[in-house]
């Protein structure tokens, strides 16, 4: 549902059907809505049968990049010599998104259940959730719904009656949006700075402390139990004729809308049908601007390329851009879109690990060039050389935080040019640039 | 810095039960560290570089290893802050919502003459954060361990009342 609203009646609710329902928390309140049915018959099934209910439901990953969840799995090695892991990737603070942090609030057993299932399948001993440091009230919930899990049997020595022991810990962060990179991740739980690592070895092979691991998101592995419960065909029926993106999808709206939450659609959906009809449309006289559909890391649209962007991972791409983690970030008329790129660059090179030149140099120099067009300094080769230095700055690192910063500025100067010429050119009042800590 | 006050040990007592019981959950002991930096700031609100000393020789590691992981993370606090550390979300959804008004506002009724200073009465710090992920809340602001969504200017001298 469109948490903190009612459900819309163009919403496809399964993901989100107990968010603001408080009884659901509990073990027994999950149990009494259908709860840890998925795990059980999981634990009845080879390890096998299930990732190939996964594949063939279609599951990509929902963290950002899309790849297919059960061919993840699949790439753990099926011959056990050495310890497996699953990292659940709580770590949500791409701009924009707010979905993992209202599962883990409402539904705790969900990411649970989902997590477990996983475990099981990739022949995992221990599941980390990494939950990032600043989501204090998840943080605290899921804590308790462990502890609940591991007193009803469904975790610790003998899972749910099978036999089979499966752990579950909480890793919590402190700080730092790069490691909801999977291999920094992996490096923050190991107690460690948290650098991306380069790839190969990928994490199937040698992930947290060497050994094979699968790293998934949260709203991924939350979804995985329905995949369990009504079966692989029934998730994939969840689309737009498109065979590629399948089940639904949570959008985080923010910004400039009248009523900002979580909406849940299946994919295929309209972004503008969402804006304007599930989320009430624009603020009392204002018009569409732009849009940023997948979180601040993917390339923003205008209004026309807004209005006929259908949300699943082809839909965005035939526009330009990426459904990345559907955190959609809408912009009115009376957004500065030169001040608003100012800010994602800031955001950018105050979260770049500063292990690669290109990151390290190129984001802070972005945010210079941008500070000086603001305040009325910037000459017109500056959008010559902002672009020149996002150039630089994408493919060239071994993450690709630094592409994201990239890809906010070239998509802001195609679109909106104009913008930028007119504090250039002294036609626009120089901006005021708050001045951002670190 | 100079340490007026004699260093009060984490890992002692229950602390170090705590600590043991973590270290279970882990193949090496190195991956407790995050966890026990959050303790030390449990305790004393900030990591030291006594406390990072202690840290190090509980975990088997060096001091300059410690420093290089605290100073990573921006939630550890490598000096003493004020009673309440208030951050205020101002990256892009909540910045077109108004947030740079919140932090102003939170500025002015803490007393805080700048970012990341400390009130005079020393009851608050306020900085500016990157995405708290409650953008559909705006403005969200962190007071100590507490997330207070939909903050607006006007809510902001209850919550300094509230918190002081």
């Amino acid at each position: 549902m469109g948490y903190p609203h009612k459900p819309h009646d163009k919403e496809t609710v399964i993901l989100s059907e107990y968010f603001g329902d408080a009884e659901a928390r509990s073990y027994a309140g999950w149990v009494k809505r259908g709860g840890y049915k998925a795990l059980k018959a999981s634990l009845e099934m080879q390890p096998a049968e299930v990732i190939e209910i996964v594949k063939s439901s279609g599951l990509r990953g929902r963290g950002g990049a899309g790849f297919p969840t059960g061919v993840k799995w699949s790439f753990m090695p099926k011959e056990k010599s050495k310890p497996h892991y699953l990292c659940c990737n709580a770590d949500e603070a791409e701009p924009g998104t707010f979905k993992d942090r209202e599962i883990m609030r409402w539904t705790p057993h969900a990411l649970i259940e989902g997590c477990a299932i996983a475990q099981y399948a990739i022949q995992a001993e221990i599941t980390y959730i990494y939950i990032r440091g600043e989501f204090t009230e998840p943080l605290r919930i899921m804590q308790a719904a462990l502890d609940d899990a591991y007193g009803n049997g469904v975790l610790g020595d003998d899972a749910m009656g099978s036999g089979r022991r499966l752990d579950m810990y909480i890793h919590r962060g402190a700080g730092a949006y790069i490691c909801g990179e999977e291999t920094a991740l992996m490096n923050s739980i190991e107690g460690q700075r948290g650098n991306p690592r380069i790839r190969p070895p990928f994490p199937a092979a040698s992930g947290v402390f060497g050994m094979p691991t699968t790293i998934n998101n949260v709203e991924t592995l939350a979804a995985v139990p329905h995949i369990i419960n009504r079966g692989p065909e029934w998730y994939k029926g969840l689309s737009l004729n498109n065979e590629k993106s399948s089940g639904t999808k949570l959008f985080s709206v923010a910004g400039h809308i009248q009523r900002p939450g979580n909406y849940e659609v299946t994919m295929g959906f309209p972004l503008g049908e969402l804006i304007n009809d599930l989320c009430g449309g624009m603020r009392q006289g204002r018009t569409l601007k732009a849009c940023i559909p997948g979180g601040s890391s993917v390339p923003i649209l205008n209004r026309e390329e807004t209005e006929s962007c259908l949300l699943d991972y082809e839909g965005c791409v035939e526009m330009g851009t990426m459904l990345g983690s559907g955190g959609v970030i809408v912009f009115d008329d009376s957004a500065d879109m030169v001040y608003q790129t100012m800010r994602l660059a800031r955001f950018y090179a105050h979260e770049s690990c500063a292990q690669c030149t290109q990151c390290r140099e190129g984001t802070g120099w972005t945010v210079r060039i941008l500070e000086r067009i603001l305040a009325g300094q910037g000459e017109q080769k500056d959008l010559d050389l902002l672009l020149d230095l996002a150039d630089q700055m994408t493919g060239k690192t071994i993450c690709v935080l630094s592409d994201s910063c990239a890809a906010v500025v070239i998509s802001t100067i195609k679109r909106f040019r104009n913008e930028f010429e007119a504090y250039i050119a002294g036609t626009r009042e120089p901006a005021v640039v708050a001045v951002g800590v670190g | 810095m100079e340490q007026t006050t004699p260093y009060s040990q984490v890992f002692v007592g229950d602390n170090r039960k705590r600590l043991d019981e973590v270290l279970t959950r882990y193949p090496a002991k190195r991956a407790g560290l995050l966890a026990a930096l959050w303790m030390v700031q449990e305790q004393h609100g900030w990591v030291s570089d006594e406390a990072m000393a202690e840290t190090a020789s509980v975990l088997g590691l060096t001091p300059s290893y410690i420093k290089g992981v605290v100073t990573f993370y921006t939630m550890y606090h490598q000096h003493p802050v004020g009673k309440t550390f208030v951050q205020v979300c101002t990256t892009t959804p909540c910045n077109i919502c108004g947030a740079e008004e919140v932090v102003e506002a939170f500025l002015e009724h803490t007393g805080c003459d700048d970012l990341g200073a400390t009130s005079p009465d020393g009851k608050f710090t306020v900085i500016e954060v990157e995405c708290l992920g409650a953008c559909g809340f705006a403005t969200p602001v962190m007071m100590n361990e507490d997330v207070i969504e939909n903050v607006t200017p006007e809510k902001v001298p209850d919550l300094v009342k509230q918190y002081s």
